[in-house]
Protein backbone atom coordinates (compact mmCIF):
# COMPACT_ATOMS: atom_id res chain seq x y z
CA UNK A 1 0.00 0.00 0.00
CA UNK A 2 1.35 3.26 -1.34
CA UNK A 3 1.79 6.19 1.15
CA UNK A 4 -0.48 9.26 0.85
CA UNK A 5 -0.16 12.62 1.87
CA UNK A 6 -2.64 14.67 3.29
CA UNK A 7 -3.74 16.44 -0.26
CA UNK A 8 -4.28 12.98 -1.99
CA UNK A 9 -8.08 13.89 -1.57
CA UNK A 10 -7.59 17.34 -3.23
CA UNK A 11 -5.75 15.29 -6.25
CA UNK A 12 -9.05 13.75 -7.32
CA UNK A 13 -10.02 17.52 -8.09
CA UNK A 14 -7.67 17.86 -10.90
CA UNK A 15 -8.86 16.27 -13.85
CA UNK A 16 -5.81 14.85 -15.80
CA UNK A 17 -3.28 14.77 -12.44
CA UNK A 18 -1.58 11.57 -12.86
CA UNK A 19 -0.20 10.05 -10.10
CA UNK A 20 2.88 7.78 -9.60
CA UNK A 21 4.61 5.67 -7.14
CA UNK A 22 7.13 7.96 -5.96
CA UNK A 23 9.51 6.15 -3.52
CA UNK A 24 6.19 4.23 -1.59
CA UNK A 25 4.42 7.25 -1.92
CA UNK A 26 1.55 7.71 -4.28
CA UNK A 27 2.15 11.64 -5.83
CA UNK A 28 1.11 13.17 -8.84
CA UNK A 29 3.97 13.51 -11.46
CA UNK A 30 2.14 16.18 -12.90
CA UNK A 31 -1.40 17.66 -13.11
CA UNK A 32 -3.71 18.17 -15.88
CA UNK A 33 -0.86 21.19 -17.62
CA UNK A 34 2.08 18.54 -18.00
CA UNK A 35 5.56 18.89 -16.97
CA UNK A 36 6.81 21.50 -19.13
CA UNK A 37 3.84 23.95 -18.98
CA UNK A 38 4.01 23.24 -14.87
CA UNK A 39 8.10 24.10 -15.26
CA UNK A 40 7.71 27.44 -17.15
CA UNK A 41 4.84 28.36 -14.78
CA UNK A 42 7.85 28.27 -11.92
CA UNK A 43 9.64 30.21 -14.02
CA UNK A 44 7.65 32.69 -14.96
CA UNK A 45 4.55 33.10 -12.17
CA UNK A 46 4.31 31.02 -9.77
CA UNK A 47 3.61 27.23 -9.11
CA UNK A 48 2.24 24.93 -5.70
CA UNK A 49 3.51 21.91 -5.11
CA UNK A 50 2.62 18.95 -1.95
CA UNK A 51 5.75 18.26 -0.71
CA UNK A 52 4.10 16.77 2.53
CA UNK A 53 6.32 13.46 2.22
CA UNK A 54 9.30 15.16 2.88
CA UNK A 55 10.74 13.95 7.02
CA UNK A 56 10.65 16.38 9.62
CA UNK A 57 12.83 15.51 12.58
CA UNK A 58 13.79 17.62 15.73
CA UNK A 59 16.55 18.15 18.00
CA UNK A 60 16.00 19.65 21.09
CA UNK A 61 18.04 19.56 24.18
CA UNK A 62 21.21 21.42 25.48
CA UNK A 63 23.87 19.23 23.47
CA UNK A 64 22.14 19.84 20.32
CA UNK A 65 23.82 22.32 18.79
CA UNK A 66 27.39 20.32 19.56
CA UNK A 67 25.40 17.16 18.54
CA UNK A 68 24.31 18.75 14.97
CA UNK A 69 27.69 20.57 14.51
CA UNK A 70 29.82 16.74 14.38
CA UNK A 71 26.80 15.22 12.51
CA UNK A 72 26.82 17.30 9.60
CA UNK A 73 29.70 18.70 7.22
CA UNK A 74 28.39 22.48 7.26
CA UNK A 75 28.85 24.87 10.17
CA UNK A 76 25.73 24.49 12.29
CA UNK A 77 28.04 27.24 15.18
CA UNK A 78 27.70 29.86 12.68
CA UNK A 79 24.06 29.52 11.79
CA UNK A 80 22.14 32.46 13.46
CA UNK A 81 18.46 32.01 14.69
CA UNK A 82 15.67 31.40 12.16
CA UNK A 83 18.34 30.42 9.38
CA UNK A 84 17.52 27.93 7.48
CA UNK A 85 21.00 25.80 6.07
CA UNK A 86 22.02 23.51 3.45
CA UNK A 87 24.23 20.34 4.36
CA UNK A 88 24.75 16.63 3.24
CA UNK A 89 25.17 14.43 6.12
CA UNK A 90 27.94 11.64 5.70
CA UNK A 91 29.23 8.15 7.21
CA UNK A 92 32.43 8.47 8.65
CA UNK A 93 34.14 7.29 4.68
CA UNK A 94 33.13 10.36 3.36
CA UNK A 95 29.70 9.01 2.22
CA UNK A 96 26.37 10.78 2.00
CA UNK A 97 23.50 9.53 4.11
CA UNK A 98 21.45 12.28 3.13
CA UNK A 99 21.08 15.73 1.92
CA UNK A 100 18.89 18.20 4.37
CA UNK A 101 17.91 21.42 5.42
CA UNK A 102 18.63 22.55 9.16
CA UNK A 103 16.12 25.10 10.63
CA UNK A 104 17.66 26.98 13.68
CA UNK A 105 15.27 27.95 16.21
CA UNK A 106 18.15 28.10 19.29
CA UNK A 107 20.98 26.70 19.98
CA UNK A 108 18.73 23.78 21.53
CA UNK A 109 16.32 23.58 19.30
CA UNK A 110 16.87 22.65 15.66
CA UNK A 111 14.33 21.16 12.69
CA UNK A 112 15.94 18.80 10.69
CA UNK A 113 14.16 18.61 7.04
CA UNK A 114 15.03 15.04 5.38
CA UNK A 115 14.05 13.64 1.85
CA UNK A 116 10.85 11.44 2.12
CA UNK A 117 12.91 8.20 1.33
CA UNK A 118 15.47 8.20 3.80
CA UNK A 119 13.43 9.04 6.62
CA UNK A 120 13.52 6.19 8.25
CA UNK A 121 17.22 5.53 7.66
CA UNK A 122 18.23 8.96 8.60
CA UNK A 123 15.83 8.61 11.73
CA UNK A 124 18.22 5.51 13.02
CA UNK A 125 21.50 6.80 11.64
CA UNK A 126 20.42 10.19 13.51
CA UNK A 127 19.40 8.81 16.76
CA UNK A 128 21.18 4.96 17.18
CA UNK A 129 23.99 4.69 14.41
CA UNK A 130 26.34 6.99 14.65
CA UNK A 131 29.59 7.31 16.55
CA UNK A 132 28.71 10.61 18.94
CA UNK A 133 25.27 9.06 19.74
CA UNK A 134 26.95 6.05 20.98
CA UNK A 135 29.78 8.23 23.38
CA UNK A 136 28.13 10.87 24.56
CA UNK A 137 26.06 11.05 27.72
CA UNK A 138 22.54 13.29 27.80
CA UNK A 139 22.36 13.15 24.11
CA UNK A 140 19.57 15.56 22.66
CA UNK A 141 16.24 14.17 21.96
CA UNK A 142 14.44 13.31 18.48
CA UNK A 143 11.11 13.66 17.34
CA UNK A 144 10.68 11.99 13.85
CA UNK A 145 7.42 14.26 12.99
CA UNK A 146 7.26 13.47 9.69
CA UNK A 147 3.35 11.56 9.84
CA UNK A 148 1.74 14.61 11.42
CA UNK A 149 3.96 17.68 9.51
CA UNK A 150 2.89 18.25 6.22
CA UNK A 151 4.03 21.01 3.49
CA UNK A 152 3.81 22.67 0.33
CA UNK A 153 6.51 24.87 -1.67
CA UNK A 154 5.07 27.85 -3.52
CA UNK A 155 7.85 28.70 -5.93
CA UNK A 156 8.57 31.38 -8.67
CA UNK A 157 9.19 35.06 -9.46
CA UNK A 158 6.01 36.27 -8.71
CA UNK A 159 5.59 33.97 -5.42
CA UNK A 160 6.27 36.03 -2.76
CA UNK A 161 4.53 38.70 -3.90
CA UNK A 162 1.15 36.76 -3.81
CA UNK A 163 2.10 34.51 -0.47
CA UNK A 164 2.48 38.55 1.54
CA UNK A 165 -1.31 39.01 0.63
CA UNK A 166 -2.12 36.15 2.49
CA UNK A 167 0.65 35.60 5.24
CA UNK A 168 1.17 39.56 5.57
CA UNK A 169 3.58 42.25 4.79
CA UNK A 170 5.98 40.93 7.05
CA UNK A 171 7.13 37.83 5.40
CA UNK A 172 8.70 40.57 3.00
CA UNK A 173 11.28 41.19 5.70
CA UNK A 174 12.18 36.92 5.47
CA UNK A 175 16.09 36.53 3.91
CA UNK A 176 16.86 33.67 1.49
CA UNK A 177 17.18 30.94 3.77
CA UNK A 178 15.69 32.55 6.87
CA UNK A 179 12.23 31.23 8.45
CA UNK A 180 9.28 32.15 10.28
CA UNK A 181 7.46 30.57 12.46
CA UNK A 182 5.16 33.08 14.20
CA UNK A 183 2.96 33.40 11.26
CA UNK A 184 -0.94 32.28 10.40
CA UNK A 185 -2.08 31.82 6.86
CA UNK A 186 -5.91 31.59 6.95
CA UNK A 187 -5.57 31.46 10.83
CA UNK A 188 -3.48 28.24 10.23
CA UNK A 189 -0.23 28.17 11.90
CA UNK A 190 2.63 28.01 9.63
CA UNK A 191 6.43 27.92 9.83
CA UNK A 192 7.50 29.66 6.42
CA UNK A 193 10.79 29.48 5.24
CA UNK A 194 12.30 31.54 2.08
CA UNK A 195 13.72 28.30 0.60
CA UNK A 196 13.24 25.91 -2.44
CA UNK A 197 14.22 23.62 -4.35
CA UNK A 198 13.81 25.45 -7.97
CA UNK A 199 16.26 27.46 -8.71
CA UNK A 200 14.09 30.70 -8.03
CA UNK A 201 12.32 32.20 -5.46
CA UNK A 202 9.49 31.16 -2.98
CA UNK A 203 9.12 29.58 0.26
CA UNK A 204 8.33 26.14 1.65
CA UNK A 205 5.31 26.50 4.25
CA UNK A 206 4.91 24.07 6.84
CA UNK A 207 1.73 22.92 9.14
CA UNK A 208 -0.54 19.94 10.98
CA UNK A 209 -1.23 17.15 8.51
CA UNK A 210 -4.78 17.98 8.64
CA UNK A 211 -4.28 21.97 7.94
CA UNK A 212 -2.87 21.18 4.68
CA UNK A 213 -5.70 20.92 2.62
CA UNK A 214 -7.15 24.39 3.33
CA UNK A 215 -4.00 25.77 3.41
CA UNK A 216 -3.45 23.89 -0.48
CA UNK A 217 -7.03 25.23 -1.34
CA UNK A 218 -6.92 29.13 0.32
CA UNK A 219 -3.54 29.42 -1.94
CA UNK A 220 -5.00 28.13 -5.32
CA UNK A 221 -8.15 29.98 -4.86
CA UNK A 222 -6.82 33.55 -3.82
CA UNK A 223 -4.36 33.41 -6.75
CA UNK A 224 -7.04 32.54 -8.81
CA UNK A 225 -6.83 33.99 -12.33
CA UNK A 226 -3.53 34.64 -12.12
CA UNK A 227 -2.16 31.87 -14.12
CA UNK A 228 -1.10 29.89 -11.02
CA UNK A 229 -0.59 26.18 -11.41
CA UNK A 230 -0.40 23.51 -8.79
CA UNK A 231 2.91 21.25 -9.93
CA UNK A 232 3.92 17.70 -10.00
CA UNK A 233 7.02 15.73 -9.51
CA UNK A 234 8.36 15.76 -12.83
CA UNK A 235 8.69 19.69 -12.73
CA UNK A 236 10.13 19.62 -9.58
CA UNK A 237 12.79 17.11 -10.68
CA UNK A 238 13.24 19.33 -14.21
CA UNK A 239 13.31 22.89 -11.90
CA UNK A 240 16.14 21.32 -9.67
CA UNK A 241 17.69 19.62 -12.57
CA UNK A 242 18.17 23.15 -15.01
CA UNK A 243 19.40 24.64 -11.21
CA UNK A 244 21.77 22.10 -10.29
CA UNK A 245 20.28 21.23 -6.88
CA UNK A 246 21.91 17.55 -6.50
CA UNK A 247 19.14 14.93 -5.88
CA UNK A 248 19.69 12.07 -3.31
CA UNK A 249 20.05 8.80 -5.28
CA UNK A 250 21.33 10.33 -8.35
CA UNK A 251 24.07 12.85 -7.64
CA UNK A 252 24.10 12.22 -4.03
CA UNK A 253 24.47 8.55 -3.12
CA UNK A 254 26.45 6.28 -0.29
CA UNK A 255 28.94 5.60 -3.16
CA UNK A 256 29.40 9.50 -4.20
CA UNK A 257 31.23 12.16 -1.78
CA UNK A 258 29.94 15.56 -1.30
CA UNK A 259 33.34 16.77 -2.41
CA UNK A 260 32.86 14.76 -5.83
CA UNK A 261 29.48 16.56 -6.25
CA UNK A 262 31.26 19.79 -6.28
CA UNK A 263 29.06 20.59 -2.83
CA UNK A 264 32.65 21.63 -1.00
CA UNK A 265 31.02 25.16 -0.36
CA UNK A 266 28.76 23.23 2.16
CA UNK A 267 31.93 21.73 3.58
CA UNK A 268 33.38 23.12 6.63
CA UNK A 269 36.72 21.22 6.42
CA UNK A 270 38.70 24.01 8.28
CA UNK A 271 36.59 24.20 11.14
CA UNK A 272 35.51 21.54 14.19
CA UNK A 273 35.49 17.79 13.70
CA UNK A 274 32.61 16.28 12.06
CA UNK A 275 31.23 12.56 11.27
CA UNK A 276 33.43 12.13 8.14
CA UNK A 277 35.68 15.11 8.32
CA UNK A 278 39.23 12.58 8.13
CA UNK A 279 37.86 10.76 4.87
CA UNK A 280 36.90 14.39 3.10
CA UNK A 281 40.08 15.74 4.13
CA UNK A 282 42.37 12.94 2.55
CA UNK A 283 39.80 12.56 -0.40
CA UNK A 284 40.89 16.82 -0.59
CA UNK A 285 44.68 15.58 -0.35
CA UNK A 286 44.86 12.67 -2.52
CA UNK A 287 42.58 14.43 -5.24
CA UNK A 288 38.91 14.47 -5.53
CA UNK A 289 38.51 11.34 -8.24
CA UNK A 290 35.62 12.63 -9.45
CA UNK A 291 33.47 15.40 -10.61
CA UNK A 292 29.99 16.76 -11.27
CA UNK A 293 29.29 17.90 -14.63
CA UNK A 294 27.06 19.39 -16.90
CA UNK A 295 26.78 18.35 -20.76
CA UNK A 296 24.31 19.26 -23.54
CA UNK A 297 24.06 16.80 -26.28
CA UNK A 298 25.56 17.38 -29.74
CA UNK A 299 24.20 14.55 -31.42
CA UNK A 300 20.71 13.79 -31.13
CA UNK A 301 19.40 11.75 -27.95
CA UNK A 302 18.29 11.98 -24.37
CA UNK A 303 21.53 11.39 -21.41
CA UNK A 304 19.84 9.30 -18.74
CA UNK A 305 20.29 8.33 -15.60
CA UNK A 306 23.31 5.69 -15.59
CA UNK A 307 24.45 5.81 -19.01
CA UNK A 308 28.17 5.42 -19.68
CA UNK A 309 30.08 8.55 -20.57
CA UNK A 310 33.11 7.93 -22.38
CA UNK A 311 36.37 9.97 -23.64
CA UNK A 312 38.10 8.45 -26.81
CA UNK A 313 36.67 5.31 -26.37
CA UNK A 314 37.13 5.07 -22.88
CA UNK A 315 35.00 4.89 -19.57
CA UNK A 316 35.54 8.26 -17.79
CA UNK A 317 31.96 7.66 -15.62
CA UNK A 318 28.17 8.13 -16.00
CA UNK A 319 25.18 10.76 -16.06
CA UNK A 320 23.26 10.68 -12.94
CA UNK A 321 20.33 12.55 -14.41
CA UNK A 322 19.02 13.93 -17.69
CA UNK A 323 16.43 15.23 -19.50
CA UNK A 324 15.61 17.77 -22.04
CA UNK A 325 16.00 21.23 -20.38
CA UNK A 326 12.74 23.08 -20.99
CA UNK A 327 14.20 27.18 -20.43
CA UNK A 328 16.98 25.99 -22.84
CA UNK A 329 15.09 23.40 -25.22
CA UNK A 330 18.09 21.23 -25.32
CA UNK A 331 18.79 17.63 -24.32
CA UNK A 332 20.93 18.11 -20.62
CA UNK A 333 22.45 15.92 -18.42
CA UNK A 334 24.62 15.84 -15.23
CA UNK A 335 27.59 13.80 -15.42
CA UNK A 336 29.92 11.87 -12.59
CA UNK A 337 33.39 12.12 -14.75
CA UNK A 338 36.73 11.31 -13.33
CA UNK A 339 38.77 14.17 -12.34
CA UNK A 340 41.69 15.41 -14.04
CA UNK A 341 41.59 14.56 -17.56
CA UNK A 342 42.15 18.45 -18.81
CA UNK A 343 38.58 18.62 -20.25
CA UNK A 344 37.06 22.48 -20.29
CA UNK A 345 33.70 23.70 -21.07
CA UNK A 346 32.95 22.95 -24.54
CA UNK A 347 35.33 19.67 -25.13
CA UNK A 348 33.44 16.71 -26.61
CA UNK A 349 32.60 13.73 -24.66
CA UNK A 350 30.79 10.73 -25.63
CA UNK A 351 27.18 9.58 -23.95
CA UNK A 352 26.37 5.45 -24.74
CA UNK A 353 22.38 5.72 -25.26
CA UNK A 354 21.63 2.38 -25.77
CA UNK A 355 24.64 1.03 -27.37
CA UNK A 356 25.24 4.14 -29.74
CA UNK A 357 28.13 6.37 -28.60
CA UNK A 358 26.42 9.72 -29.20
CA UNK A 359 28.39 13.20 -28.90
CA UNK A 360 28.14 15.57 -26.34
CA UNK A 361 29.96 18.87 -24.87
CA UNK A 362 30.70 20.39 -21.41
CA UNK A 363 28.64 23.32 -20.16
CA UNK A 364 28.81 25.36 -17.70
CA UNK A 365 26.30 24.43 -14.80
CA UNK A 366 23.84 25.73 -13.41
CA UNK A 367 22.01 25.28 -16.78
CA UNK A 368 19.59 27.54 -15.83
CA UNK A 369 19.05 29.64 -12.34
CA UNK A 370 17.17 32.68 -11.63
CA UNK A 371 18.58 33.29 -8.01
CA UNK B 1 -10.53 8.84 -25.28
CA UNK B 2 -10.09 9.74 -28.68
CA UNK B 3 -10.09 6.06 -31.03
CA UNK B 4 -10.59 6.62 -34.84
CA UNK B 5 -12.86 4.25 -36.62
CA UNK B 6 -10.88 3.54 -39.67
CA UNK B 7 -7.37 2.34 -37.97
CA UNK B 8 -6.23 -0.79 -36.54
CA UNK B 9 -4.50 -0.79 -33.27
CA UNK B 10 -1.68 -3.10 -31.34
CA UNK B 11 -1.54 -4.58 -27.61
CA UNK B 12 1.42 -1.86 -27.38
CA UNK B 13 -0.53 1.44 -28.06
CA UNK B 14 0.29 1.37 -31.56
CA UNK B 15 -2.22 2.47 -34.44
CA UNK B 16 -2.04 1.47 -37.91
CA UNK B 17 -3.68 3.18 -40.93
CA UNK B 18 -3.47 1.21 -43.99
CA UNK B 19 -2.99 3.02 -47.58
CA UNK B 20 -2.69 -0.04 -50.32
CA UNK B 21 0.14 -1.83 -49.40
CA UNK B 22 1.81 0.83 -46.80
CA UNK B 23 0.97 0.75 -43.05
CA UNK B 24 1.41 4.12 -41.62
CA UNK B 25 2.33 3.77 -37.77
CA UNK B 26 2.00 6.13 -34.60
CA UNK B 27 0.66 5.68 -31.11
CA UNK B 28 -2.63 6.18 -29.65
CA UNK B 29 -3.80 9.17 -28.09
CA UNK B 30 -4.21 6.74 -24.43
CA UNK B 31 -0.30 5.98 -25.22
CA UNK B 32 0.54 9.81 -25.79
CA UNK B 33 -1.11 10.70 -22.85
CA UNK B 34 -0.13 8.05 -20.34
CA UNK B 35 3.76 9.33 -21.73
CA UNK B 36 3.20 12.89 -21.14
CA UNK B 37 5.09 15.72 -22.71
CA UNK B 38 7.25 14.49 -25.64
CA UNK B 39 10.08 15.76 -26.06
CA UNK B 40 11.81 12.96 -28.26
CA UNK B 41 11.54 10.68 -31.03
CA UNK B 42 13.89 8.42 -32.56
CA UNK B 43 13.39 7.99 -36.12
CA UNK B 44 14.21 4.36 -37.88
CA UNK B 45 16.28 4.81 -40.58
CA UNK B 46 14.62 4.50 -44.47
CA UNK B 47 15.03 1.47 -46.00
CA UNK B 48 15.60 -0.89 -43.28
CA UNK B 49 13.76 -3.86 -42.91
CA UNK B 50 11.87 -4.72 -39.68
CA UNK B 51 10.05 -7.53 -38.58
CA UNK B 52 6.76 -7.63 -36.88
CA UNK B 53 7.15 -6.87 -33.16
CA UNK B 54 10.62 -5.77 -33.66
CA UNK B 55 11.31 -2.88 -31.81
CA UNK B 56 11.23 0.45 -34.53
CA UNK B 57 11.89 3.29 -32.50
CA UNK B 58 11.76 5.16 -28.85
CA UNK B 59 10.16 7.71 -28.03
CA UNK B 60 10.95 9.97 -24.69
CA UNK B 61 8.84 11.87 -23.04
CA UNK B 62 10.57 14.19 -19.71
CA UNK B 63 9.99 11.53 -17.87
CA UNK B 64 10.21 8.04 -19.46
CA UNK B 65 11.16 6.53 -22.51
CA UNK B 66 9.06 3.90 -24.71
CA UNK B 67 9.90 1.78 -27.36
CA UNK B 68 7.61 1.64 -30.61
CA UNK B 69 7.50 -1.64 -32.11
CA UNK B 70 6.45 -2.43 -35.88
CA UNK B 71 3.21 -4.23 -36.08
CA UNK B 72 4.08 -5.44 -39.63
CA UNK B 73 6.80 -6.81 -41.27
CA UNK B 74 8.66 -5.06 -44.31
CA UNK B 75 10.20 -1.98 -45.40
CA UNK B 76 10.77 1.13 -43.57
CA UNK B 77 9.60 3.50 -46.80
CA UNK B 78 8.94 6.95 -44.92
CA UNK B 79 9.43 8.67 -41.61
CA UNK B 80 8.24 11.63 -40.97
CA UNK B 81 10.84 14.32 -40.08
CA UNK B 82 8.96 16.83 -39.03
CA UNK B 83 8.76 14.82 -35.79
CA UNK B 84 12.82 15.40 -35.26
CA UNK B 85 12.47 19.05 -34.27
CA UNK B 86 8.35 18.80 -33.16
CA UNK B 87 7.97 15.87 -31.09
CA UNK B 88 5.16 17.63 -29.53
CA UNK B 89 2.79 16.94 -32.51
CA UNK B 90 2.30 13.15 -30.94
CA UNK B 91 0.73 15.20 -28.41
CA UNK B 92 -1.31 17.25 -30.01
CA UNK B 93 -2.53 15.59 -32.68
CA UNK B 94 -1.37 11.52 -31.86
CA UNK B 95 -3.57 10.12 -34.97
CA UNK B 96 -2.37 12.69 -37.23
CA UNK B 97 1.30 11.84 -36.73
CA UNK B 98 2.36 9.09 -37.92
CA UNK B 99 6.17 8.12 -37.42
CA UNK B 100 7.31 5.79 -39.83
CA UNK B 101 5.34 3.90 -42.90
CA UNK B 102 6.16 0.09 -43.68
CA UNK B 103 5.68 -1.29 -47.28
CA UNK B 104 3.88 -4.57 -46.06
CA UNK B 105 5.60 -7.91 -47.23
CA UNK B 106 2.51 -9.79 -45.78
CA UNK B 107 -0.38 -7.80 -45.44
CA UNK B 108 -2.11 -10.53 -43.25
CA UNK B 109 -0.30 -9.76 -40.81
CA UNK B 110 -2.69 -7.03 -40.36
CA UNK B 111 -5.66 -9.51 -39.50
CA UNK B 112 -3.99 -10.36 -36.05
CA UNK B 113 -4.80 -6.30 -35.08
CA UNK B 114 -7.69 -4.87 -32.86
CA UNK B 115 -10.33 -2.96 -34.24
CA UNK B 116 -11.36 0.49 -32.62
CA UNK B 117 -14.32 -1.72 -30.85
CA UNK B 118 -11.63 -4.31 -29.55
CA UNK B 119 -9.18 -1.17 -29.10
CA UNK B 120 -11.42 0.56 -26.67
CA UNK B 121 -12.82 -2.75 -25.09
CA UNK B 122 -9.03 -3.46 -24.32
CA UNK B 123 -8.39 -0.20 -22.52
CA UNK B 124 -11.37 -0.50 -20.20
CA UNK B 125 -9.91 -3.64 -19.11
CA UNK B 126 -5.82 -2.84 -19.13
Amino acid sequence: MLKRTPLFEVYKDYEGAKLIDFGGWELPVNFASGIIAEHMVVRENAGLFDVSHMGEITVEGEKSEAFLNWLLPNNIIKMKENQCLYSPMCYEDGGVVDDLLVYKYNSEKYLLVVNASNVEKDFKWITEENAWIKREQNPPEFENLSESKSSVAFQGPKSTEYLAEMAGKEIDNIDFFYFRDDLKINGIDCIISRTGYTGEVGDEIYVDREDAPALWTYILDTTRGRGVLPVGLGARDTLRFEAKLPLYGHELTKDISPLEANLGYFIDLEGDDFCGRDALIAQKKNGIPRSLRGCEMIDRGIPRESYRVLLGGKDIGHVTSGTKSPMLNKFCGLVLIERGLGLKLGDEIQIDIKGKLKKAKLVKTPFYKNI
Amino acid sequence: MNIPGDLKYTEGHEWIRVEGKIAFIGITDHAQHELGDIVYVELPEVDTEIDSKEEATNIESVKAAAPVYSPVSGNIVKINEELEDNSELINSDAYGSYIFAVEMSDASELDGLMDAAAYKEFLEKE
